[in-house]
């Protein structure tokens, strides 16, 4: 005799109070598990996370693999469109750039020695490790992406991470053949800033639009739209002088257009920055002859390969206590060739 | 219908696990980094589609369970806070269910009504759960092209109710 035909048959709960029952117990745990999390990163580090990164990434390297083809046929065909104006943009670049070397070389002559006369340390060169995103995560909750490498080349949490053109955020979770990237635009994301226009520091805070918020900004003049924005140091997570983007004027408050959208995000390079005491000479890397950020273009760079050293800190000198200067006057360093 | 295709419609692998695996494949498919001309891919959230459906076609204790497991394998692989989306898609779920006896027959437009309605408190609830726990508000915009392909995504919602809705008249 079945349950429902014994005398215990009104007892038997019906299965809609089941599955209300069901809803109930899942939604405790997840709401355990929401409210339990640290407060901090979305993709704050846990083993769960670095385990998941691990398995998802090979998985998503091969799932991924025509999108970069889809990308790199369709760049191919734009360039074959656009080579005739780009070849004439080119020229007229060249001709700038002839003219712009010689004065170049006597400023860096001089400068360097300006730094002699001075007694002016330069910051040491950073090591950094190329890498290509296999995740892109942009709904409105968190704005993540995966690289393909992770502790085993020396990737550690809180690395910053850049693109051809400029910072994309920093590396939020390690695994050993996976980090994550927590974007500049992600909800949680902050990031101090200085407007070398204005001298005015200020917070950069990620909100999920493409050009994030410039919080508590103040400084010895007001901002202006297109005035460049550049780290600041501040807090000893990223070093000081990386190039963020410009700063734009919104209905909200200012804003910043970040360089890092003027191509997709699809190789990165991640700074082995862990403090300030590599900038201050106390831990520097081992030396490489492999080409830098600042001083010679690579033609073409290996993913997930360590490429370093860069010199990716401000050209203002480095204070021995790790702290950043009063008010840094920063010129604008410059991001050359993309190792692609 | 005989009894034997009633219990093969009703077979969990059928109308609980391969939509899951849909969702799995699927959100991967759609996590990959393609960018062409400045455009990119749209991240529809599409354990909504069984979120809804499942509710529609019958209770069931299993589905919350299985919801848990989608919404933690979204937060897993957006890298977002853990258990964000779980909230949302149970939220979702639990609208359904105690709104399922007024959606049952009901035709395809009521149930499309019906399933912007839940989307959008489900990710209104989600919202409210991150800005309360981290102090973050989500993006507008990326929130909005969310629900505007999330809600593309009925289309498969419609097909899973319809396969399954008259498998088994008790539920009705």
């Amino acid at each position: 005799m079945s349950l429902r035909e014994g005398p215990l048959n009104e007892l038997r709960p019906s299965r809609g109070w089941l599955a209300a029952a069901a809803v109930a117990a899942a939604a405790l745990i997840a709401a355990a598990i929401f409210f339990s999390a640290r407060k901090g990163p979305s993709a704050a580090p846990s083993p769960w996370r670095s385990r998941f990164d691990s398995v998802i990434g090979p998985v998503e390297e091969v799932v991924s693999a025509p999108a970069h083809w889809v990308r790199l046929g369709a760049g191919a065909v734009g360039d074959y469109i656009l080579a005739g104006s780009q070849n004439a943009a080119l020229r007229a670049r060249l001709v700038q750039a002839r003219a712009d070397e010689d004065q170049l070389a006597a400023l860096r002559d001089e400068n360097a020695r300006l730094r002699a006369l001075l007694g002016l340390r330069t910051d040491p060169p950073l090591p950094l490790v190329s890498a290509r995103t296999v995740i892109d995560a942009r709904g409105p909750f968190a704005h993540t992406r995966l690289a393909d490498v992770g502790s085993a080349l020396g990737v550690e949490e809180g690395n910053p991470v850049l693109s051809d053109h400029g910072l994309v955020g920093r590396i939020a979770g390690v695994a050993p053949q996976m980090s994550r990237i927590l974007l500049l635009t992600d909800p949680v994301s902050r990031v101090p800033v200085i407007v070398a226009g204005a001298d005015a520091r200020a917070i950069l805070a990620g909100d999920g639009s493409d050009a994030p918020r410039l919080d508590y900004a103040h400084g010895a003049a007001p901002l202006r739209a297109g005035e460049r924005v550049y780290t600041s140091g501040d807090g000893g997570v990223i070093p000081r002088g990386l190039p963020v983007g410009a700063t734009v004027k919104a209905l909200d408050g200012w804003r910043v257009a970040l360089d890092s959208d003027a191509a997709p995000i699809d190789f990165v390079r991640i700074l082995l920055f862990h403090d300030f005491s590599q900038v201050a000479g106390g831990e520097p890397p081992a030396p490489s002859s492999a080409p830098s950020l600042r001083t010679a273009p690579p033609t073409q760079a290996p993913t997930a390969a360590v490429q370093g050293p860069a010199s990716a800190a401000a050209p203002s000198p480095s204070p021995a206590n790790g702290r950043a200067p009063a008010r840094p006057r920063l010129p604008a360093p410059q991001l050359h060739g993309a190792p692609r | 219908m005989s009894a034997t295709e009633v219990i093969s419609r009703l077979d969990p692998t059928r109308w609980l696990l391969r939509p899951s695996l849909f969702c799995l494949a699927a959100s991967l498919a759609f996590a990959a980094p393609l960018e062409v001309v400045g455009l990119r891919l749209p991240e529809p959230a599409f354990a909504f589609v069984p979120a809804f459906a499942w509710a529609v076609i019958r209770p069931s204790a299993s589905a919350p369970f299985l919801l848990l497991g989608l919404g933690l394998f979204q937060d897993l692989l957006t890298g977002g806070p853990l258990g964000l989306w779980p909230l949302g898609l149970l939220t979702a779920h639990a609208l359904t269910l105690s709104a399922r006896r007024a959606l049952a027959g009901q035709s395809a437009l009521t149930l499309f009504a019906a399933y912007a309605a839940i989307v959008l408190i489900a990710l209104g609830v989600a919202a409210l759960a991150l800005w309360i726990a981290r102090g973050a508000a989500p993006g507008l915009a990326d929130l909005f092209w969310q629900v505007v392909s999330t809600l593309a995504l009925f289309v498969f919602a419609g097909r899973l109710i319809g396969a399954f809705e008259d498998a088994d008249v008790r539920f009705r």
